[in-house]
């Protein structure tokens, strides 16, 4: 396959950026998108330029490293999927590629796609947490859990934090990831205790940070490589509700 | 109420109270399918209402103080949101393809701006009589009958679009306060998302048969 790539090319935090188009030529299908970028990387690099920059650690899917908009959509058009296991066989041969980063104030570029995200880390900080006394591990089955409810905090839990709901959001809102964490914590008897305080002390701490409101639009949940439903941010509003009527 | 959660609570709850007025409004409308006595008399009983335990129009201006508190509040809840979204996105994408049909930010800040100004020219119309052919000193069917008479089909044109414009935005709106105020879930979103459709549905029917029944000489 050939392909004509345009890329946001950014050279640091204070550059202004721009579009850099480039000829990237016999793409295997077979390949990832991040393996068709090592492969111009490589050509940059022989070549006396500067590499691509972008995120990616486990290329598996599982760890939310990786992202960019492809083509207009977060992690591209493939649903439920990251950009790392996107495969070249999903894009014609000869077509032209638009590869942006992560856009949300509180996601500032670093370097041409990376983005930095530590937003959700204080996010995380801020609440996403369950106080245990440590020491020896409790018995697996110590504390019976409802299968439902198991199920849906597994489903919430699945969230790798890749930030793709912010950047499809056009309120760049983190609802969708703060809700996960949420919801993953407040379905389970270990998440009691602090389910009222969690859910305040991570909104607020997702408002600090700049994001934007949820107006309920799903655009996060269409593009979400893990499907996180748009009900987590209703238990996520009727949590953070009861905190500030309490 | 300042976070982002606290104003689309207001939001919710403010949108709440103007969707049960919009269903009274639409039933009184709907007198005038009795005639116009009938919905005369309807206009004057709003203003009796409670007489003469209370003293004349006290019902009518509680509710009219309160749906201006709540369209103020919704206004301004909408107006901050926006505000911190767009500050949320400084540099925007050179590319963006909606994933979700990209409805909602449309109809819901564009349609509810409209609705807005449409609201003034409907009250000056109606309500006040300034750009109503009886003027302010006429019987409220009067001013309906003329205001939406055929040779100003432009006045039936521009409610029609005004108000499936309402109806877009509630289709989405109520939905999205029951989101909002933490009563929707997995096994209710259905049953949520059709019933707002449904809500949606029949206030915009309801609105729109009385003007064009005017327009088209059903009523006279
Ligand atoms: S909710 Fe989905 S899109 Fe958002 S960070 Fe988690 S996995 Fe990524
Ligand atoms: S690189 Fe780990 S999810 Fe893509």
């Amino acid at each position: 396959m050939n392909l004509t790539l345009r890329v946001w090319r950014q050279s640091g935090p204070t550059d202004a950026g721009r579009m850099v188009t480039y000829r990237v030529e016999d793409v295997s299908p077979d390949m990832s998108f991040l393996e068709m970028l090592d492969v111009l990387n490589e050509r940059l690099i022989l070549e006396g330029d500067d590499p691509i920059a972008f995120d990616h650690d486990c290329r598996e899917g599982i760890c939310g490293m990786c992202g960019m908009v492809i083509n207009g959509v977060a992690h591209g058009e493939q649903r439920a999927t990251t950009t790392c296991q996107l495969h070249m066989r999903h894009f014609e041969d000869g077509a032209t590629i638009t590869i942006e980063p992560w856009r949300a104030a509180p996601f500032p570029v670093v370097k041409d796609l990376v983005v930095d995200r530590s937003a959700f880390d204080r996010i995380i900080q801020a609440g996403g947490f369950v106080s245990v006394p440590a020491g020896s591990a409790p018995d697996a089955h110590s504390i019976p859990v409802r299968k439902e409810d198991a199920d849906s905090a597994f489903d919430a839990a699945t969230c790798i934090g890749c930030g793709a709901c912010v950047a499809a959001c056009p309120n760049g809102s983190a609802s969708l990831f703060t809700a996960a964490k949420i919801t993953h914590l407040s379905l389970l008897p270990q998440g009691q205790p602090e389910r009222v305080s969690r859910a305040k002390a991570m909104v607020d701490q997702m408002d600090a940070e700049g994001f934007g409101g949820c107006t309920n639009t799903g655009e996060c949940t269409a593009v979400c490589p893990k499907g996180i439903p748009l009900d987590t941010i209703a238990q996520m509003n009727s949590d953070y509700l009861k905190a500030n009527t309490k | 109420m300042g976070s982002s959660n606290g104003k689309k609570a207001v939001m919710a709850v403010t949108g709440a109270v103007m969707v049960l007025f919009l269903i009274l409004h639409m039933l009184g409308n709907l007198k005038i399918f009795f005639g116009r006595d009938s919905f005369n008399e309807y206009a004057h009983a709003l203003r009796t209402l409670l007489e003469p335990i209370v003293p004349y129009r006290t019902v009518l201006t509680t509710l009219e103080i309160l749906l201006v508190a709540s369209v103020v509040l919704h206004m301004w809840a909408a107006i901050s949101l926006a505000r911190r979204a767009g500050k949320a996105r400084p540099v925007k994408y050179v590319a963006k393809k909606s994933q979700a049909g990209g409805y909602t930010t449309h109809i819901m800040r564009f349609g509810g701006l409209t609705i807005a100004l449409y609201v003034v020219w409907h009250l000056l119309d109606l309500t006040f009589g300034v750009v109503n052919p009886k003027g302010f000193n006429s019987a409220p069917a009067d001013r309906m009958v003329a205001g939406f008479d055929p040779s100003r089909w432009w006045v039936t044109l521009i409610y029609v679009v005004a108000v499936v414009l309402v109806g877009l935005h509630l289709r989405h709106g109520v939905w999205s306060a029951f989101q909002t105020l933490g009563w929707a879930n997995r096994a209710r979103n259905k049953m949520l998302r059709l019933g707002a459709g449904l809500l949606a549905a029949g206030l915009v029917v309801g609105f729109l048969a009385p003007p064009l029944a005017i327009t088209f000489g059903v009523v006279q």
